[in-house]
């Protein structure tokens, strides 16, 4: 674990903070790279029949370009220009089809399944396994092998979201009472901000996410690693901070692996310390901004399903700690 | 009942011998005097005015909240508006603009402008047509009123189900809103069948299909539109309200409804919607050229073909709104297809166009400004329109700002654009008065200049992944720069309809006289005072070209219409000879009653639903009375 966890964390830095531009700089898929070919060959070939255009409307309006012309002139200046509108249009089309096959490939018998699901105002992230029980359950945080194709099967228990990481796909949207499918092959290590993009209320601004690309031996790790029960408290203070968790509202809405705590609601925090951000990669992980966020959520994302929690600042630090144990 | 109406030559003398006629028709077509008369009002020119000037303070209101939205944006973690807010004003903002100013405002010009460019009276049905305004009116007084008790609709102008549900949205918000549709939509149809049999029925004599002007063609093919396009919303409408209120599940996945349900059928409304923003807008670009470079427009029947081209091609495209959401391949390619050739009509209009200026020597006033303006917006608008056709493209823009970019392009520059042209072209007609060059070329340059500063940026913030809708965005994203640009020009067009509202206030004071035919235009609208008669012409003109006003020999005249009845000369669709006449009725109050009754049934419906009933039952005595008060003068 001490061996992801540094450079993840600065991986996440880098993504939240460069611009997440998904235009020529920073494809990290196949699929993502072939939608910025299409779109800036699209975006020159389109910028040049604006040009055209304009340039023909100033001409029409100089003196010294525009010589009278009869009616059967006009007329055939019309026809080239549309059918020359025509033609380009359906090379367009063509190369717009031929890239949407491409990003459209099926994913092979190799592929990774995770399922997510969009909830209000965060992202519910499950690897399934053939036994139920041993399913890996995460919040917000996608992690996946380099190298293989990834398939995620999309849905939603409340409203309509739409999954958006903009270096290796395109978005798809995650309905309820559907489900939808979106598969990418990273093809590079490295973290990517993502997010919802179809508005889902108020707090649709913070409902972000991040695509950890892993070497397929940390991703195992990884895995492994979050398929355990929580850490047990090695000290009295996070046996309190535990107690506190477990008396408090808290054990209404999350779940904690490994102790009573199982409700549905919100995310998993099983292993809440090993994720690089919170509050739906609003805010880093840290004890400031997680000690910040247990006491008045409500400050950082207004309306959202978080009560505020009023506690004594001892409770509140071993609280925070115990989270912060949950490696 | 039939009148044969003869033909006469040209007018040579139009002084005194008509002042007989002139007297006995103010008499006849007199409106009802006094403030309460304003409630009897059924001439199309009145109701027109008031359906522009409204949409126009609605245009007002929906600024200010575009520019509350830029003023929270302008900076990251901007704290001058909450979500629930700023949820609720870009909600407004995009249902104010879509419902009640960019559709409203074009009814307004079509319904002034038709009758008097075809040459007739009023519309056939001008009771029914009162009713329409007064609808639209009670749609915008009842979302305002939910608005400023802070309860305003706050799902967005889409309304996307679940969202939109009781559940994710309690309250009378999201009830108004739907309500509001409704009222919309009544008053857009009530229009669409006045003036669609204005233009078929009423045209005059000699106005044969080929000699229409552009711009009623253009009105003519968006009435057909909405003819096929409102019934879609209307469902979609009606189902959100019976599922929000009668417990129904058309959009509940959990009892076998469908949440895809609404999106197929608010975009098989909201796409033709555009054009039906859209096509008058064209038509008033093509009166514009034609007056500003006293010729015809280039391409008369490919210029009309496009118009109904583009009104098919739109109803076949409504699914590149909804590429994300997971459609067969098979389905998404002819969706791609269709988006793009909806391309080729538009540019067929847009190089007659060209060709018509072609070593024109324009005259370079206010309108042919803005003219030039929506060349230059408008085509930024559909190139960019093009990419997003593209599914693959549009699955990374889709839903960023560069799509907010793309259709104020599109709708700003080609609508606002034109409609402000259209509104200093045709000013003089309605009021009589010519607005101010100096101020008019101002208002064209800031707003140019300010409407590319707000929203070329936002290409380039949606090339950066900022998603729309959001009342926020962390500092560390590199959007500020731009964001901060875009409230800059905000501001900017702020002050450019500003200066268009002095200018209509200098104006109507101390404005120059504008005289019939200030810009020597081709049509029938120019062809009677400034501002018309409530009975538009003294004599209804007989047409012999495709440019009335401008054949040597002058405009001929129908005669022997009598004038001590409100009597409109029917005519063929095809070749407008004359077939019958027709009376009309005149002022009533009627139409403000019955849309009262039936009005404050639907608002109260939404607290309890037997207000419907109770709305109906009243209705019925006066609809009983409007029946018998038919034949009134």
């Amino acid at each position: 674990m001490r061996r992801i966890a540094p450079p993840l964390a600065l991986a996440t830095y880098a993504a939240l903070s460069s611009a997440c531009s998904y235009v020529a700089l920073d494809n990290a898929s196949p699929e993502a790279a072939a939608i910025t070919k299409l779109h800036w060959w699209m975006f020159w070939v389109l910028g040049a029949v604006g040009f055209l255009v304009m340039a023909a409307v100033a001409a029409a309006l100089s003196r010294r370009f525009a010589r009278p012309a009869d009616d059967r002139q006009r007329m055939r200046a019309v026809a080239v220009a549309t059918g020359v509108s025509v033609l380009l249009l359906l090379v367009l089309l063509v190369a717009s089809v031929v890239t949407g096959r491409e990003v459209a490939t099926p994913a092979g018998p190799d592929a990774l399944d995770i399922e997510i699901t969009g909830h209000q105002w965060w992202w519910e992230i499950r690897y399934p396994t053939a036994v139920p029980r041993d399913a890996v359950v995460t919040a917000n945080e996608i992690h996946v092998p380099v190298g293989r194709a990834a398939r995620l099967r999309l849905g939603s228990n409340d409203v309509i979201h739409s999954l958006w990481i903009p270096n290796v796909d395109g978005k798809r949207d995650l309905i309820p009472g559907r489900t939808n499918w979106l598969t990418f092959r990273p093809r590079r290590i490295g973290t990517f901000a993502g997010r919802c993009a179809e508005f889902c209320g108020y707090q649709h601004a913070k409902m972000g996410l991040l695509l950890v690309v892993q070497t397929p031996a940390d991703f195992a790790l990884w895995l492994a690693q979050q398929r355990q029960p929580s850490a047990e408290p090695a000290e009295a203070s996070l046996e309190h901070g535990r107690d506190v968790f477990l008396a408090g509202p808290c054990s209404a809405c999350h779940t904690i692996r490994g102790t009573p705590a199982f409700g549905h609601k919100a995310p998993d925090l099983t292993h809440l310390a090993s994720r690089a951000t919170i509050a739906a990669a609003t805010l880093p992980n840290t004890t400031g901004h997680l000690a910040g966020w247990v006491v008045d959520p409500q400050r950082i994302k207004p309306g959202n399903r978080m009560p505020p929690n009023v506690l004594p600042s001892g409770d509140l630090l071993d609280l925070v700690a115990y989270l912060r144990s949950l490696r | 009942m039939s009148t044969p109406a003869k033909k006469t030559p040209p007018e040579t003398d139009p002084g005194e011998p008509l002042a007989g006629e002139r007297a006995e028709l103010a008499k006849t077509w007199r409106k009802r005097s006094g403030s309460l008369g304003l409630l009897f009002s059924v001439d199309h020119k009145t109701i027109g005015k008031r359906y522009i000037i409204t949409a126009f303070v609605f245009f007002l209101v929906a600024g200010v909240e575009a520019a509350a939205m830029r003023l929270q944006l302008a900076r990251p973690e901007g704290r001058f508006l909450n979500p629930d807010v700023y949820a609720q004003v870009f909600t407004m903002h995009g249902t104010t603009m879509m419902f009640f100013f960019a559709v409203p405002v074009m009814l307004g010009m079509g319904l002034y402008l038709v009758p008097l460019m075809v040459g007739t009276r009023n519309v056939p049905f001008p009771r029914l047509n009162a009713v329409g305004y007064w609808f639209y009116l009670m749609g915008g007084v009842l979302l305002y009123g939910t608005f400023v008790m802070n309860r305003g609709p706050d799902a967005g102008w889409f309304a996307y189900v679940p969202l939109s549900g009781n559940a994710y949205s309690a309250g009378h918000g999201m009830d108004a809103w739907v309500q509001i549709i409704n009222f919309t939509e009544v008053s857009a149809l009530i229009v669409a069948g006045s003036l669609i049999v204005t233009v078929f029925k009423q045209r005059a004599p000699g106005m044969s299909l080929n000699r229409i002007p552009l711009f009623a063609w253009a009105i003519l093919v968006t009435m057909i539109m909405i003819v096929f396009a409102m019934p879609a919303v209307i469902f979609a409408a009606g189902s959100l309200n019976s599922d929000r209120s009668l417990g129904t599940h058309f959009f509940n996945p959990a009892e076998g409804g469908d949440a895809l349900l609404w999106q197929h059928a608010f975009w098989f409304f909201g796409h033709p919607e555009v054009y039906i923003i859209f096509l008058p807008a064209l038509g008033m670009i093509s009166a514009i050229i034609s007056a500003s470079t006293r010729r015809q427009i280039f391409g008369y029947t490919a210029m009309v073909l496009a118009l109904v081209a583009t009104a098919f091609l739109g109803f076949g495209l409504w699914v590149h709104h909804m590429f994300a959401t997971g459609l067969p391949q098979m389905g998404e390619a002819f969706f791609t297809a269709a988006s793009m050739m909806i391309a080729i009509p538009t540019g067929v209009q847009i190089f007659c166009w060209i060709a018509t200026l072609w070593g024109s020597r324009p005259r370079w006033d206010p309108p042919f400004l803005f003219v030039l303006g929506f060349f230059f917006t408008f085509l930024i608008g559909g190139l960019t329109g093009v990419m997003l056709a593209s599914v693959p493209v549009d699955l990374q823009l889709h839903d960023t700002f560069f799509v907010v970019a793309h259709f104020h392009y599109v709708l700003i520059g080609g609508a606002v654009f034109p409609l402000f042209g259209g509104i200093y072209h045709w000013f003089p007609k309605i009021m009589g008065r010519m607005l101010g060059r100096t101020l008019g070329i101002w208002n064209f340059a800031l707003l140019f200049v300010g409407f590319n500063l707000t929203f070329f940026p936002m290409h380039e913030l949606g090339f950066h992944g900022m998603p729309r809708r959001v009342y926020t965005y962390s500092p560390d994203r590199g959007w500020n720069g731009l964001n901060l640009a875009a409230s800059i020009g905000a501001a900017v067009m702020a002050v450019a309809v500003a200066l268009f509202l002095i200018n209509v206030v200098q104006s109507l004071r101390r404005g120059r006289r504008a005289g019939d035919n200030p810009w020597d235009a081709e049509s029938l609208e120019w062809a009677t005072s400034s501002p018309p008669p409530v009975y538009n012409f003294v004599r209804i003109p007989v047409v012999s070209s495709r440019s009335p006003l401008w054949e040597p020999g002058g405009l001929g005249a129908v005669t022997g219409m009598p004038t001590d009845k409100r009597l409109l000369l029917v005519t063929h669709p095809l070749d407008a000879e004359p077939s019958h006449r027709e009376e009309v009725p005149g002022p009533s109050v009627n139409p403000f009653l019955i849309s009262l009754t039936m009005g404050l049934g639907l608002i109260g419906s939404i607290f309890w639903l037997w207000w419907a009933v109770i709305g109906a039952v009243a209705s019925i005595p006066l609809a009983y009375l409007w029946y018998v008060t038919e034949e009134d003068p």
